[in-house]
């Protein structure tokens, strides 16, 4: 049911019923790594290119999400998924493979929530009982589309981020037991003439906080009604510009409530200079700690905004500033 | 709905924004390319001491010895993080231009000998070819020019 300008609101409250996460090497290094599915040893995980690799992280983590439900993959109604790569052909390959009928979905490193809130509100109008989404990158595919080659050394500014390799899908559902869907906020493009691609935390910040007022002025919610506040990939530098274009609009959110998944993947002492990006970045987060955290209750509702910068390489060098979007869902524990 | 404009966020956004430490980049850049450089004196004086090598001479293999090592340095994905601590350290020299070379061959061998590590390899490297062409063409024309014109000896 539509409810505001922007925002949906779900009478039959879709279940997450089952979730996995598969990443590669360095993500397994990092601060969540208990709680991923599978880490692959090798950034090429067995297959000749990172493109491959990228579609074999799609399939792994589908694969996972879908036995963890004990269902088959003919009993998936839908698979709604994307990525960053050209013609995103990781997720249409990766798609190929299971034969669920398929809606490809793309907004850069907004995808994961995008695809989300576009299931829920399938499943809750009655037209899936299951549909398969989530959302991947892969750090050497990114790199090589969208700046160098992976072994080329170019000194990094500290405002770039590291691209997250992992993928992160669940398993939206009619009936069944786990986290439930209850609200969405679907977010309108921006573009505050940002034109630094090492710096996407800046660019995608007024998306977060547009999409951040819009859902909370919708639903006519305040920040205290949620435990947790996530943000995907905004970094360090966005996050904190994230933090005053809030405060400007008389909207205050204590740090302790806030967490961004591009700060959370990685510890301290593995340099991802700002924090990690990317499709995969808010999709692994959410999909491996957060759902974990639902399902214990150690969390009851928490409000997820992926942005994501929708830049090419081309744009970036066509001299185009960056346009960015930010998508938001709530996600109840069962004890609410 | 957020209600700001492209004056106050750019102010706001450069508020927050991470500078380079330009000056801590030049100190590194200037120990480590320093140090490439020392490396290949060393390696000339082997090339003039062991082999008949002159000072006029000895250029082409030390040049072709610091690739060489940079391409197995690219190889083993050791270059690369040397390059974020040297910065222009690793770029400037010789090394740099191999590693741009050798990094872009690697990525695109997936797509083939001919489109992918032909086509791609001199991606990033070749507007150094072209433009260091260029200009030492536009040198010599000044340089012959001069000559003519009896300015210079």
């Amino acid at each position: 049911m539509k409810i505001g300008k922007q925002s949906w609101s779900f009478q039959q409250k879709p279940v997450i019923s089952s979730s996995a996460t598969v990443t590669g090497p360095f993500e397994g290094k990092g601060a969540i790594a208990n709680k991923i599915d599978l880490i692959h040893k090798d950034l090429y995980m067995g297959q000749p290119s990172f493109e491959q690799a990228h579609q074999q992280l799609i399939e792994d983590a589908c694969q996972l999400t879908v036995q963890k439900a004990s269902i088959r993959y003919q009993e998936v109604d839908l698979f709604i998924s994307g990525d960053l790569i050209n013609q995103m052909t990781p997720t249409n390959f990766a798609a190929r493979h299971h034969h669920i009928p398929f809606i490809g979905v793309t907004n850069a490193c907004a995808t994961s929530i995008g695809a989300l809130a576009l299931s829920a509100l399938i499943v809750d109008s009655g037209n899936a009982h299951y549909i398969l989404t989530g959302a991947a990158s892969h750090y050497a595919a990114v790199e090589k589309q969208f700046r160098y080659p992976t072994e080329y050394g170019s000194q990094k500014p500290p405002t770039a981020q590291w691209t997250v390799t992992g993928a992160g899908f669940g398993l939206v559902s009619q009936i069944g037991q786990g986290p439930r869907i209850t609200k969405a906020t679907i977010g309108r493009v921006m573009d505050l003439n940002q034109t630094d691609p090492f710096n996407m935390g800046g660019a995608m910040a007024p998306a977060a906080a547009d999409t951040i007022l819009t859902h909370l002025e919708d639903h006519q919610a305040s920040v205290d009604d949620y435990d947790l506040i996530v943000t995907g990939d905004l970094g360090e530098i966005g996050q904190s510009i994230t933090i005053d274009l809030l405060k400007s609009q008389q909207v205050d959110i204590p740090t302790k409530k806030w967490v961004d998944c591009g700060l959370s993947i990685y510890k301290a002492d593995q340099n991802v200079y700002a924090g990690g990006s990317g499709a995969g970045c808010s999709s692994v987060y959410l999909y491996s700690q957060l759902l974990d955290a639902l399902n214990k209750q150690e969390l009851n509702r928490i409000l997820v905004i992926a942005t994501g910068a929708l830049l090419s390489p081309l744009s970036t060098l066509q001299k185009q500033s960056i346009p960015v979007i930010a998508h938001a869902v709530t996600i109840e524990s069962e004890a609410i | 709905m957020l209600n700001t404009n492209k004056q106050q966020y750019s102010q706001l956004a450069t508020k927050h924004e991470k500078k380079r430490p330009i000056l801590l980049n030049c100190v590194r850049a200037f120990i480590i390319g320093g140090l490439i450089c020392v490396v290949g004196q060393a390696i000339s004086f082997f090339y003039m001491f062991y082999f008949d090598f002159t000072e006029q001479t000895v250029g082409d293999p030390t040049v072709a010895t610091l690739i060489f090592i940079t391409m197995l340095l690219t190889g083993f994905g050791i270059y690369d993080k040397c390059a974020q601590f040297a910065g222009a350290g690793t770029a400037v020299p010789v090394t740099g231009f191999g590693n741009a070379v050798i990094s872009a061959a690697m990525e695109h061998r997936s797509e083939g000998f001919v489109q992918g590590v032909g086509a791609n390899m001199f991606k990033l490297a070749g507007s150094v070819i072209l433009f260091g062409v260029f200009s030492a063409f536009i040198i010599a024309l000044i340089k012959t020019t001069l000559i003519q014109l009896g300015v210079i000896g």
